[in-house]
C-alpha cells in the first residue's frame, strides 16, 4: 500500500514534448511509472517516447483512461493547463512548473476544487511511491521502499530526508513534495490522514518552512487525529526576518509564521521536532525503535 | 517587488482611487518648483523609500511656505532614514514626493492581501489608522474588520457595507467608501498585487476619502505581464550584491556570520544555515544556486560570497538529484581556477554519482578543499575552519 499513486496509476504529461517535459517523462518511465501519453496542442496524432500525443486533455483521457496529469507547461500557461485537466475529469494534477502567478493559481485551485480534482504543487518535486510510481523530478533511486511517509514543502530537503531515512536502514512508502508557494494543492492537513490510514506507513516525516501557518494547522490536526509517530523539521530558524514594506502581513497571521512558533506548536502536539536537519534520520530510527 | 508611494498613487489615480496631487523631486529646488506648480499654501514633503514608518523617523514633513518646502526638502533628501522597517542601518533618501496638504478629519486604515488559508484576497479596515497599526493588531485585534473576497465573483456591495458599517461610518458616507474600496480591489487584482496598504486613509473636512499613504508590493511571478510596473523597479532600493546574484539566477541574501554557504534549493539552503547555527557557527549568507550548479554559477557564487570580508570558510552543500555530483565536482574545480578562493572550502556532495565526485575532488589535490561525508560533518568542519581550527 501507499497513498495516492501506485504501479497501476495511469499518467499523462501536459507539456509532453517540451524539453523539461520530455526529459522527466522519460525518467519517470524508466522508474516504472505508467506514462500512457501526453498533451501538446497542435502535435496531436504524433508519437513521443513511444506514447501517443494528443491535442487536448479530454482526448487523452478518453483514449488512455489516465487519471493523473503531470504538468510541465511554462508558468504563464499553468492555470489554463490545470483547469483543462480538471475539466477533462483528471482526478489529480501534479504541477511541477515554477513561477506561476499567484492570481492564476487562485483561480485554478478554485476551479479544480469545484471539479473535485486534487492538485499537488506548483513549484514542487512531485510525488513518488517507492519502487512503483514516480510523478515528478526527484532522483528516484534515493527512495528505497519502506514504512515512512514523507511530506515536504522543500524539494532538496525531501531528498535529504529520504536519503537519511534510507541510510538509517528504513525506507519510504510515499513522499509528497507539496511546494512552498502562497497557493498550493494538497497540504499536510490533507495528506496526514492519508498516511494515518495507510497500513504500510508506520511513521511520518514532515518538513516545513518559515512563513504561513500550514504547519500550525498540521500540528492541530496531529494532536487530535494522528496516532502514528511524526518527526518534523522546520527550515529557516536562522533566516532573518524579511525586510518588509507594509504591516499587513503581520496583521493577518497575528504572527509572522516563525520557525520557533511552528516548532513549539508541533512539539505541543507530540511531534518529535529536530533542530538540525542532519538529525532527521536518527529521529526516525528512534521513533521506529519505540513502536 | 515593491514600488514607491508616488508610483502606487499613480496607479490609484488611473483607477479612480482618490489621492491628492503631487510631484516627485530629486533636489530641494525641484521640490520648490513642485510646490509652486501644485499651488495652495500647505504641502507635505515625503521621503520615497521602500519602507514604512517614515513619518515617525522624520521622513514626512509639513511645510507652510515654499521657503519651508525648501528647508524640509534639504533636510530629507540625502538623509539616512532609520525606521522600524529599514533596520538599524537605515536607508539613504534620494527623492521626495511633494504633495498637497490634506485637511484631515479622521484617519483610517485599509489594506488588501492574500489570505493563504482561505486562498482569496482579504480586505482589512480599521478606525485606528495612522502610524501604529501593528500595535492595534497586536493589542486590540477586534478593531480590525476583515472581509474575504472570492475572486471568481469579485468585490460585492456587501463587502463594502460590512467594512463601512464596521468602521461606524455615517449613512451618507457609506457609498463613497464602498466606491473607494471597490476601486482599490480592482487595482489589487489588475496589477497582480501581493499587498496594498493605505495607512492612513483619511476623511477630509469636506467629506472626501483620500489615500494619503500607499504601499504596494507585486507578485514577481506576474511581472512578465505587467510591463508598466516592471519599469517602476528601483534598483537603488535593493542590495547591489543581491541584484548582481540575480543576474546569474542565484538567490543571495547577506547575513552577518562568517561561514559562507552555497547550496542547491531554498529549503536545503535554509536547512544548511540552521545546521551551521546548531553546530555553533554563524552563517554569512543564504545562497541558492538552483538546479544549475555548473562551473560558471559556482564561480560566480564564490565571487559573491567572498565579497563579504567576514567570510572565513565556505560550505558547499549540494544534494545532486538531477544535477549529477561528478559534474558539480568538476564545476567546483573549474570555479577555483576562475575565482581566487583563499579560504577553506568544505564540500559535501550527496546523491547521484556522489562516489565518483569524491574521487574527482580527491584527485584534483586542491589543498583548501576539504571533503565532507554528510550534512552534519560538513557543517562541523566548516564551523571549525571558520574558527581557524
Ligand atoms: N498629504 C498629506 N497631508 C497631510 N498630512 C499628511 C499627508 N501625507 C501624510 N500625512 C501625515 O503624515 C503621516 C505619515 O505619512 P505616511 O503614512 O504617508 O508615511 P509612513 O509614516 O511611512 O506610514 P506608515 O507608518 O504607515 O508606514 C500620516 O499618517 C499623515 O498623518
Ligand atoms: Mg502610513
Amino acid at each position: 500500500m501507499s497513498i495516492l499513486v501506485n504501479k497501476d496509476t495511469k499518467v499523462i504529461v501536459q507539456g509532453f514534448t517540451g524539453k523539461e517535459g520530455s526529459f522527466h517523462a522519460e525518467q519517470c518511465m524508466a522508474y516504472g511509472t505508467k506514462i500512457v501519453g501526453g498533451v501538446t496542442p497542435g502535435k496531436g496524432g504524433q508519437e513521443h517516447l513511444g506514447q501517443p500525443v494528443f491535442n487536448t486533455v479530454q482526448e487523452a483521457v478518453i483514449a488512455t483512461g489516465a487519471t493523473v496529469s503531470m504538468i510541465f507547461v511554462p508558468p504563464s500557461f499553468v492555470s489554463d493547463a490545470v483547469m483543462e485537466a480538471a475539466d477533462a475529469g483528471i482526478t489529480m494534477a501534479v504541477i511541477i512548473t515554477e513561477g506561476a502567478p499567484v492570481k492564476d493559481m487562485m483561480y485554478a485551485k478554485a476551479y479544480a476544487t469545484k471539479k473535485n480534482m486534487m492538485t499537488i504543487g506548483p513549484n514542487c518535486p512531485g510525488i513518488i511511491t517507492a519502487d512503483e510510481c514516480k510523478i515528478g523530478i526527484m532522483p528516484g533511486f534515493i527512495f528505497k521502499k519502506g514504512n515512512i511517509g514523507l511530506i515536504s514543502k522543500s524539494g532538496t530537503l525531501t531528498y535529504e530526508s529520504a536519503n537519511q531515512v534510507v541510510k538509517e536502514g528504513f525506507g519510504i512508502t510515499t513522499a509528497v513534495g507539496i511546494g512552498g508557494d502562497p497557493i498550493i494543492g494538497l497540504s499536510y492537513k490533507q495528506l496526514l490522514p492519508m498516511f494515518e490510514a495507510d497500513p504500510e506507513t508506520k511513521a511520518i516525516v514532515m518538513i516545513g518552512e518559515i512563513g504561513g501557518d500550514l504547519e500550525i494547522q498540521a500540528a492541530a490536526y496531529i494532536k487530535e487525529h494522528v496516532t502514528k509517530p511524526v518527526v518534523a523539521f522546520i527550515a529557516g530558524q536562522t533566516a532573518p526576518a524579511g525586510k518588509r514594506m507594509g504591516h499587513a502581513g503581520a496583521i493577518i497571521s497575528g504572527g509572522a509564521g516563525t520557525a520557533a512558533e511552528k516548532m513549539a506548536a508541533l512539539e505541543a502536539a507530540g511531534v518529535k521536532v529536530v533542530i538540525s536537519p542532519a538529525d532527521i534520520g536518527k529521529a526516525v530510527a528512534e521513533v521506529m525503535k519505540n513502536l | 517587488m515593491n514600488i514607491h508611494e508616488y508610483q502606487a498613487k499613480e496607479l490609484f489615480a488611473k483607477y479612480n482611487v482618490p489621492t491628492l496631487r503631487g510631484h516627485i523631486a530629486f533636489t530641494a529646488d525641484e521640490a520648490v518648483r513642485a510646490a509652486q506648480e501644485l499651488g495652495g499654501n500647505i504641502w507635505v514633503v515625503k521621503a520615497q523609500i521602500h519602507a514604512g514608518g517614515r513619518g515617525l523617523g522624520g521622513g514626512v514633513k509639513l511645510a507652510r511656505s515654499t521657503t519651508e518646502v525648501k528647508e524640509v526638502a534639504q533636510q530629507i533628501i540625502g538623509m539616512n532614514l532609520v525606521t522600524h522597517q529599514t533596520g538599524p542601518e537605515g536607508k539613504l533618501v534620494q527623492k521626495v514626493y511633494v504633495e498637497e496638504g490634506a485637511d484631515i478629519q479622521k484617519e483610517y486604515y485599509l489594506g488588501i492581501l492574500l489570505d493563504r488559508a482561505l486562498e482569496m484576497p482579504i480586505m482589512m479596515a480599521s478606525t485606528e489608522g495612522g502610524m501604529a497599526i501593528e500595535d492595534v493588531a497586536h493589542n486590540t485585534p477586534e478593531k480590525i474588520i476583515k472581509v474575504a473576497i472570492d475572486p471568481v465573483t469579485g468585490f460585492q456591495g456587501f463587502h463594502g457595507r460590512k467594512l463601512a458599517f464596521g468602521l461606524g461610518l455615517p449613512k451618507e458616507e457609506i457609498n463613497t467608501f464602498i466606491k473607494f474600496a471597490a476601486a482599490l480591489y480592482n487595482v489589487y487584482m489588475d496589477y497582480d498585487a501581493e499587498m496594498i496598504e493605505i495607512n492612513p486613509l483619511v476623511k477630509t473636512g469636506d467629506g472626501r476619502f483620500l489615500a494619503l499613504d500607499a504601499k504596494m508590493g507585486l507578485d514577481n511571478n506576474a511581472l512578465y505581464r505587467q510591463e508598466h510596473i516592471h519599469e517602476m523597479r528601483d534598483l537603488s532600493e535593493e542590495e547591489p550584491t543581491e541584484v548582481e546574484a540575480g543576474k546569474f539566477d542565484l538567490s543571495y541574501i547577506k547575513l552577518d556570520g562568517n561561514v559562507g554557504c552555497m547550496v542547491n534549493g531554498a529549503g536545503l539552503a535554509m536547512g544548511t544555515m540552521d545546521t551551521i547555527n546548531y553546530e555553533g557557527g554563524k552563517p554569512a549568507n543564504f545562497l541558492d544556486v538552483g538546479g544549475s550548479a555548473n562551473a560558471t554559477t559556482v564561480a560566480k557564487g564564490f565571487e559573491i560570497i567572498l565579497k563579504d570580508p567576514n567570510v572565513k570558510a565556505i560550505f558547499v552543500n549540494i544534494f545532486g538529484g538531477i544535477v549529477r555530483c561528478d559534474r558539480v565536482a568538476n564545476g567546483i574545480i573549474e570555479a577555483t581556477k576562475i575565482t581566487n578562493v583563499n579560504v577553506p572550502v568544505i564540500v559535501r556532495l550527496d546523491g547521484t554519482n556522489a562516489i565518483e565526485a569524491a574521487e574527482i575532488l580527491r584527485n584534483a589535490g586542491i589543498k583548501n578543499i576539504i571533503a565532507a561525508t554528510d550534512l552534519a560533518d560538513g557543517a562541523r568542519k566548516a564551523v571549525a575552519a571558520a574558527k581557524g581550527e
